[in-house]
């Protein structure tokens, strides 16, 4: 298999940071927060690989750094310390090197992003179509007739009834809302795609069919992704790969089933058995 | 203002064009700046003038600290030479630049200043043309925050105003922009060339005569340099597309004044109700109709 993300140390703090920041946070300190300086550790020491087509599940409860990993990989954050090589065909991308103009046309091109709260992906002042043309023409198509077509291709594959792509987002139900911005993660068919916190917040029959939804999507064009979630179900279902993280650090990695049936860490095996 | 009017004899020692000299070099650096790159919006120090900001002081200080002695100077508010705007604007510069002609045709101008409309006739390497500007920036409508439009100006990131477009077309099966229509400059700044109609647009492309826009409460000049590329957006399979002036049988309609038909035409209701079209360049049509009388007046002699 072939490796798409290296990511080594990243580590992102808010505020000044001082020498003692690090060893006085993290879990055995039972907190992120520096007792010196009052910075926050949000991440520190996060390492993984991620292979084409695999999806990676970051588990742990909120404030834990897990978001913040896929901001600072996404450059809607920038991070503290840390790289991160993204490999696409015969090039790599040393992500936190780039410039402003060559990120963003990663992140236009080769990355998608589904956030939990759609109004983050998407913009609710113009039309479900007009949301995922937006993305066809920041990768340069400029084509009508073609963003017409793809934009209900992909509406339908997630499926959004087509008849309603000219409609605002803001009359749709958070389900469908977030099959839009699915849509929209997807229309430049990105190698990697991150997912934060898909599922919260939607009812469970809802949560099922867009986990079902991604798993299709997965198997179809092997994209590979990462799952951020606090929710054991849709790492069970989703993820072959999990890390989990607490106070910033990851405490414990392996594969899905592993980590679920023999949780190593204290915290893991509480969290493991709280769920059941 | 009064034609008659004369400016008080302790008030007499202002400079030549009203702006001091300070401020008419630190707006020729800001024109020179605007030239060098192209569509780009330069910030610069708009001053106060004597009349209400939005009545064309952007363009007014382009003109004062442009024009010199010998120059021949013609003011258009859409395309017409005697309307209130431009005729407040020319008395102005009459009044404090002494030596400069004034002019309404078109050919006889160094410098036109214009509100709304780009003349009719051809402009020549030897004319420069100030345009008076509203709004500067063609991403405000998508981006209120002015630092966000910057980075998307730099980055040449113009796909939420596409998208804009996309959506016109999905609501009304056409581009809905009249006026202000955005237009990308030698490939890379998009502008708001002014509140110039679509039909003005092509002239603005590999345009001879160097154009300025100024914005006077926005402080921003910028420029398309002659012989530059000026291409509005659009779609690959929804292309731009002008005025067309058709009539309900589908004939490009002609002034009701001259007969043109390769004009822009103003919309005219006369007491009955009844529409008339109008060319909305006075000078233009001025010139069709002193040419049409002489062929006769030939003729008889």
């Amino acid at each position: 298999m072939k490796k798409i993300l290296e990511v080594r140390g990243l580590a992102k703090i808010h505020g000044r940071g001082c020498a003692h920041c690090i060893d006085s946070t993290g879990p055995e300190m039972d907190t992120n927060i520096c007792a010196h300086c009052g910075s926050v550790v949000a991440t520190h020491g996060v390492s993984f690989d991620l292979h084409e087509g695999e999806i990676l599940g970051i588990m742990g409860e909120s404030g834990s750094g897990k978001s913040t990993v896929v901001k600072t990989l996404f450059f809607d954050d920038a991070p503290s310390a840390g790289e991160a090589l993204f490999f696409h065909g015969e090039r790599q991308w040393n992500l936190f090197d780039l410039n402003a103009a060559q990120q963003r046309w990663l992140r236009n091109h080769r990355f998608g992003m589904v956030y939990q709260n759609p109004h983050l992906g998407l913009n609710f002042n113009v039309t479900a179509g007009g949301n995922i043309a937006e993305r066809l023409l920041m990768s340069d198509l400029a084509h009508y007739g073609e963003i017409r077509e793809r934009a209900r291709q992909l509406l339908s594959r997630t499926e959004v009834l087509p008849e309603r792509m000219d409609e605002s987002p803001r009359k749709f139900s958070g389900g469908m809302q977030q099959r839009v911005q699915i849509a929209k993660a997807l229309a430049t068919r990105p190698p990697l795609l991150f997912l934060d916190e898909v599922t919260t917040g939607l009812d469970l029959s809802v949560q099922a069919r867009i986990l079902d939804l991604i798993l299709e999507i997965q198997q179809e064009l092997g994209t590979a992704m990462i799952v951020v979630t606090h929710d054991l179900g849709v790492i069970r279902l989703l993820a072959g790969r999990t890390i989990v993280m607490k106070y910033g650090r990851v405490i414990e990695s392996g594969l899905t089933d592993q980590i679920l049936e023999d949780p190593q860490h204290a915290y893991t095996q509480r969290l493991v058995a709280s769920a059941l | 203002m009064n034609a008659g009017y004369e400016l008080p004899l302790d008030e007499a020692a202002y400079s030549f064009g009203f702006l001091d000299e300070f401020a008419k070099r630190e707006i020729r650096r800001t024109v020179l700046k605007a030239i060098s790159i192209p569509g780009y919006q330069t910030p610069y120090a708009s001053r106060e003038m004597p009349m209400g900001r939005g009545f064309g002081t952007g363009g007014l200080q382009l003109t004062l600290s442009l024009v010199g002695a010998g120059d021949t100077l013609k003011v258009i508010d859409q395309g017409s030479d005697d309307s209130v705007n431009a005729v407040n604007l020319r008395q102005f510069v009459e009044l404090t630049c002494p030596g400069v002609n004034t002019t309404e045709h078109t050919a006889e101008a160094s410098l036109i200043q214009s509100r709304h409309r780009i003349p009719e006739v051809a402009l020549t390497e030897q004319q420069v043309l100030v345009l008076q500007v509203p709004y500067p920036d063609p991403l405000v409508v998508v981006e209120p925050s002015e630092a966000r439009r910057k980075v998307m100006h730099g980055e040449g990131d113009y796909s939420r105003l596409l998208t804009k477009l996309y959506e016109d077309i999905v609501q009304f099966n056409e581009i809905t922009i009249s006026h202000r229509y955005p237009t990308r400059i030698n490939g890379h700044y998009v502008i708001d060339p002014s509140p110039i109609p679509r039909y003005d647009i092509p002239r603005l492309h590999q345009s001879k005569a160097l154009v300025l826009l100024g914005a006077g409460r926005e402080r921003k000049i910028y420029a398309v340099p002659p012989y530059t590329e000026a291409v509005p957006l659009a779609f690959d399979d929804v292309p731009f597309r002008t005025e067309d002036f058709l009539d309900e049988q589908g004939q490009r309609r002609a002034c009701a004044r001259c007969g043109a038909r390769d004009s822009f035409l103003d919309e005219l209701i006369g007491d009955d109700g009844r529409k008339t079209w109008h060319c909305s360049d006075s000078d233009y049509c001025n010139d069709r109709l002193a040419d049409q009388s002489q062929p006769s007046a030939e003729f008889v002699r």
